[in-house]
């Protein structure tokens, strides 16, 4: 079955919890979020060029990279680690360049079980407020393949079995 | 967001809140038919129901003794394309390192044998 990416946004709290398995051992998965030629392989949306500035995955470490679209207009993002990076704890700040001062703090863990490794993302928002606009329109730039209507955002929501 | 899109959101980020939207898109249904499917009592239910309400995603009626539910699509329509899009962006990100990670054990396997 292919694996779904789960995602809580609870009413009145800053946070967005993301949670997906992925069939990799944890080393792997770490690997690929620490080490920027894995990094620029997945992490860009498919319609832009994704272009890696800095990636300096320690304590202290800077992060800093850009989404390119068709048209050249660029999207850039930048962040901070706490604390050295480990499979066990991943620490950072992301911040858009368009909306400097607004910084999320997100925490990522990496679980695992039978060669399988659960990735979980808790990212903390400054307010209710910048955590929505997040969900609604930070992450959504150029993602043209449509809106789900009602009746098929249902049946996918809905356990099977 | 306004209040009633976040409280669209937090009643969406139930499975069984989600479960009865999805069992109310067939016609109306008392608490007790609600229930039925479930291993929660209707108490429990009857709680589910009134933060749907509350998020403007049913209305309740009387019919004789019973009350029934009513899925109210329209309040759904905003938050729910927010929720798909913010998800098709994780889910694509996340193929994509499916795809990767398949390839470098892909990779590692040939190097070791």
């Amino acid at each position: 079955m292919m694996a779904t990416t789960t995602i809580d946004a609870q009413a009145g709290l800053p946070f967005i919890d993301i949670s997906r398995e992925f069939d990799a051992p944890r080393d792997l998965v770490f690997r690929a979020h620490t080490d920027p030629d894995l990094l620029v392989q997945w992490l860009g949306p498919e319609k832009y060029e994704m272009v890696i500035g800095e990636f300096e995955a320690r304590d202290g470490g800077r992060w800093r990279y850009v989404h390119r679209d068709g048209d050249g207009t660029e999207y850039g993002f930048r962040g901070v680690f706490h604390g050295t990076p480990t499979p066990d704890l991943m620490v950072q700040t992301f911040e858009f360049d368009g909306a400097p001062g607004q910084v999320a703090l997100d925490t990522l863990t990496l679980e695992e079980r039978d060669g399988r490794t659960t990735a979980r993302i808790h990212s903390v928002y400054q307010s209710v407020e910048a955590r929505d606009a997040m969900i609604q329109s930070g992450m959504s730039e150029g993602m043209e393949s449509g809106y789900a209507r009602l009746d098929g955002l249902l049946a996918r929501l809905v356990p099977v079995g | 967001m306004s209040d009633q899109l976040s409280a669209v959101f937090g009643a969406l980020s139930d499975p069984t809140r989600r479960a009865i939207l999805a069992r109310l898109t067939e016609g109306d249904l008392t608490v007790a038919e609600l229930a039925a499917p479930f291993a929660v009592s209707q108490p429990a239910i009857s709680r589910h129901l009134k933060v749907l309400e509350a998020a403007g995603l049913i209305s309740r009626r009387r019919r004789a003794t019973a009350r029934l539910s009513h899925l109210r699509a329209e309040p759904l329509r905003d938050a729910t394309e927010w929720l798909a899009r913010y998800q098709e962006f994780w889910d694509e990100r996340h193929r994509r390192l499916d795809a990767l990670l398949a390839a470098l054990q892909a990779d590692q396997q040939e190097r070791d044998g």
